[in-house]
């Protein structure tokens, strides 16, 4: 595991201050800067105040909401079927992933548990999510610091597990495939030997990626010592997923809480990195691709054979009652507090992204950094604005 | 490979190399065209016989994007002697793509088998309105509409009818 | 000729100077579309532009007709003078590199007896160019964008210069004409049918030149000036239309110099082994056309795997290591070229 030295780290310190002796002259402070809402390198519309002193920044605001859609408030007039589909537009890179904790709190609530071979399915559908999310992330940071092949690899191999789930779910981006007590439709013949195929060439991808651009000795000075978030503030602020792994916090919810989902059936391993800037950020999420790709595997292996949806009643109606159901989407934590009143559709939906959390750091990551390195944080905390502003 | 620096650049320039040496994944459309998947969400097409405008699909609609008129007509009885029947005809069934999610919920909600998914999506028009697809252009994509794939080995299969 | 009181001189110059003229974007043209727009998609997987012409080879064309009609736009608060004339500055700085390259016996448009120099020193002036185009944008950040530019330009110009330094010392002459005999009469230990390209004695200059020629293009890895648009305003941003053309065709136009010049001092230029007198005079350019896609693409593969540094990481990279190693590579040189 590659950590940063001691002399890496005094180095970094040492470039800044000289940096900081020489900008001194130019005169430019209390410069504000707008970055976005219009720009390549926030995932969608984020905008960030940043007051600058010459090259340092020296106040930051996110100001979010550019693209709020109004979700909460959409699920108090929906049907459940019909919020399923709304909220795959979450975020909309981890589709699958997005569905999940919602149909689990309402599957709490009306006391029924989908049978194994939806469990097994559902999870191996929320770890293709979990690689289809992180590959694009993989091969974006390469961008964000100027590396400009490592995302066409990174979208051309994201088309396997993509073809996968249109495969059997009819859509590559909103599959709309998880149902209270089970999933809409068994696998099509010959998915399993495909799906295994296409497991086998993300492991390559990230191979491939890891000489590209992690390797790289220009990324790595571009990205050590870079945005190092220490544990107990990444926990004060509520940092979720990777970002928190890569400060050394051991939490995964998929291993620590109980869940239905069929991570007690196979054996896999949560990565930190004792680092906790940019480069463990991006390291972590690597070796969760290829972890991934392990559990998957493993769980195409002991696919139980059996119904995919419990009885359920054609009209659903869940019964009254509260339920907090959360998991370990590819982006962190992603929750939904679900509070019915008996009716067809619930009363009213609580969601909790990761990404909201995630980027409330911002503020306090971006005081004293300097300009270029501004981006370099931004792309590794990885925050999706369907996320942050739902 | 030991160890020396420069060693990660060398392996990066060795990557894109070797991809350069390799032949492009670009398909060339429109000149070549992917055949999507069987269940492919692409158009949804209407089996008119089947619809007993019950309404089920235009209400799940999320979007609100089916518009449906119906009337009534006598169909004649079940046996000899009997009443004739009352039965719900078609007058209007419209899908308007332009506002369609591609969600399925009126598919999987039809109580008669009356909506089918098409892989079908070559059908942009050049006016929004012209995405409102009718009952006539609905039924022609019927043609398109392919068998439901085999499903994988352990899968129990449907019990009659759609769930 | 022609009745007038013309000398042959002035014939031959007019000739030399049109074809110059029109190689620098017919250079444009052939390098963007070979690296820019092919290697650079098949090393990402993807085809490139298809559909305008066979391959897509019109792609650059029907650019270059889209930048030309676009409307020519002014900052308000833009100096208009430096404003037009800054792309011209780069553009010509880029023309008159091409005056020293020889691609024959006698197809050079002036075998400047301090060949080499003159190309360095001329090539310098384009930081004038982008200076200019920083400070009359009236845009803060595009001034501060210009200086890093020219900050990294200006640093790597020494390793440029120490680096050909050693070729200038084995070939014991600066005119480029000169230094293309000396690699075609030279012998390695004795064997003397491939002549000696000095790729071979002077390695380290080889690839510090490379380098060195990297940031005097502002490719990645050293390609901050240009890709400050990512956050602030980079020197070229309040350019438009034809006048932004003018920057992309010194950008191509001098990497295709940049290229030929690696090429003639580390490569041999345009000789090729056995081949003399006048049919050297049709093969030279052939082969010196070759050696620079070499070149070429040695710049755009790196070009294209790599990320880019930070502005502080680059000096740092100029000044602490390739100028170091290309003074030890001097040392060397001198202490050989005495031995034997």
């Amino acid at each position: 595991m590659a950590v940063s030295t001691e002399w890496q780290k005094a180095a970094y310190v040492a470039a800044q201050a000289a940096d900081a002796r020489v900008h001194v002259e130019l005169e430019t402070e209390g410069m504000t800067l707008n970055i976005g809402p219009q720009h390549p390198a926030t995932h969608g519309t984020l905008r960030i105040v940043v007051r600058l002193d010459g090259e340092q920044v020296v106040w930051a605001e996110p100001v979010a909401g550019y693209m709020h859609r109004g979700y909460e408030k959409l699920c108090e007039v929906r049907t459940y079927p019909q919020v399923t589909t709304l909220i795959n537009r979450i975020d909309w890179l981890g589709h699958f992933a997005n569905e999940v904790p919602f149909i689990l709190a309402a599957e709490q609530l009306m006391g029924i548990e989908a049978p194994p071979r939806a469990q097994w399915i559902r999870t191996i559908f929320f770890e293709m999510a979990r690689i289809a999310n992180i590959t694009l992330f993989l091969g974006d940071m390469g961008v964000q610091l100027g590396a400009i092949t490592p995302i066409f690899f990174a979208f051309r191999d994201r088309e396997h597990v993509l073809n996968l789930m249109e495969a059997a779910t009819g859509g590559r981006f909103h599959p709309n495939y998880d149902r209270i007590g089970g999933l809409k439709d068994d696998l099509p013949r010959g998915w399993v030997e495909e799906c295994k195929t296409a497991m086998k060439k993300m492991r390559g991808f990230c191979d491939e990626i890891e000489d590209l651009l992690m390797g790289n000795e220009i990324f790595q000075e571009r990205t050590r010592g870079i945005g190092v978030i220490p544990p107990a503030v990444g926990l004060e602020y509520g940092l979720s997923g990777a970002n928190i792994r890569a400060s050394g916090v051991d939490f995964d919810i998929r291993r620590d809480e109980p869940s239905p989902l069929a991570y007690k059936s196979c054996d896999w391993k949560v990565w930190t990195h004792p680092d906790g800037d940019s480069f463990a950020r991006y390291w972590v999420r690597l070796q969760e691709v290829r972890e991934s790709t392990k559990i998957v595997d493993q769980l195409l292996e002991s696919l139980p054979a059996g119904s995919i949806q419990a009885k359920v009643p054609r009209i659903i109606k869940v019964p009254a009652g509260e339920a907090w159901a959360h998991t370990e989407n590819p982006l962190g934590e992603m929750g939904y507090y679900v509070v019915s009143k008996g009716g067809l559709g619930p009363f009213r939906v609580k969601i909790r992204t990761p990404s909201f959390s995630n980027v409330s750091i911002v503020p306090w990551l971006l005081r004293g950094v300097y300009v270029p390195d501004v981006i370099t944080i931004l792309a590794s905390l990885y925050f999706i604005l369907g996320d942050i502003d739902r | 490979m030991p160890d020396f620096p420069g060693r990660g650049l060398m392996k990066g320039l060795g990557v894109t190399f070797k991809t350069m040496m390799k032949p492009a994944v670009t398909v060339q459309y429109p000149h070549v065209k992917e055949a999507p998947p069987t269940r492919a969400r692409g158009v949804i097409a209407l089996k008119e016989e089947n619809c007993t405008v019950c309404m089920l699909c235009a209400r799940q609609c999320p979007d609100w994007c089916i518009y449906i008129e119906g009337y009534k007509d006598k169909a004649p009885p079940r046996r000899e002697g009997g009443k004739p029947r009352t039965v719900q005809k078609l007058d209007r069934f419209d899908i308007d793509y332009s506002l369609c999610m591609y969600c399925g919920i009126c598919v999987e909600v039809c109580p008669f088998d009356a909506l089918f998914w098409s892989p079908e999506y070559e059908y942009s028009e050049a006016s929004i309105a012209d995405l409102l697809h009718d009952k006539t252009k609905l039924g022609e994509w019927m043609l398109t509409v392919p068998e439901p794939p085999p499903l994988e080995a352990g899968a129990e299969a449907k019990k009659g009818g759609k769930k | 000729m022609l009745g007038l009181n013309i000398d042959a001189y002035w014939a031959t110059t007019t000739l030399k100077v049109v074809v110059v003229l029109s190689l620098i974007p017919m250079a444009a043209i052939i390098l963007g579309y070979v690296f820019l727009l092919k290697m650079m998609s098949h090393m990402q997987s993807r085809l490139g532009p298809m559909e305008a012409g066979p391959h897509g080879v019109l792609q650059l064309m029907a650019d270059g007709v889209k930048f030309m009609q676009k409307e020519d736009i002014f900052p308000a608060k833009a100096d208009r003078f430096v404003f037009a004339t800054a792309p011209i500055v780069v553009l010509m700085s880029t023309f008159l590199l091409y005056i020293v390259i020889p691609a024959g016996p006698r197809l050079v448009v002036e075998d400047l007896d301090t060949g080499i120099f003159f190309a360095l020193a001329v090539s310098s002036l384009s930081v004038l160019g982008i200076l200019m185009a920083g400070w009359s944008s009236a845009n803060k950040y595009s001034l501060i964008g210009a200086l890093r530019a020219a900050g990294q330009l200006i640093a790597y110009e020494l390793p440029l210069v120490l680096a050909v330094v050693g070729v200038v010392m084995q070939a014991g002459t600066m005119s480029l004409q000169g230094i293309v005999h000396a690699q075609a009469d030279g012998e390695i230990f004795g064997v003397g049918f491939m002549g000696n390209p000095f790729i071979f004695t002077q390695f380290i200059g080889f690839l510090i030149f490379l380098a060195a020629a990297q940031a005097e293009l502002t490719q990645t890895p050293f390609d901050m000036p240009v890709a400050e648009s990512e956050l602030v305003a980079g020197y070229m941003t309040e350019y438009t239309g034809f006048r932004f053309l003018f920057f992309f065709m010194g950008e191509f136009g001098t990497a295709f110099a940049f290229a030929a010049i690696g090429a003639t001092l580390f490569l041999g230029g345009w000789y090729v082994p056995g081949v003399h007198g006048a049919t050297a005079d049709v093969l030279g350019p052939i082969v010196l056309g070759t050696k620079i896609m070499f070149v070429a693409f040695l710049i755009f593969w790196i070009r294209f795997s790599y990320p880019r540094m930070r502005e502080d990481q680059l000096q740092a990279f100029a000044w602490k290591f390739l100028i170091p190693l290309s003074l030890v590579n001097i040392a060397i040189t001198g202490i050989l070229k005495v031995a034997f």
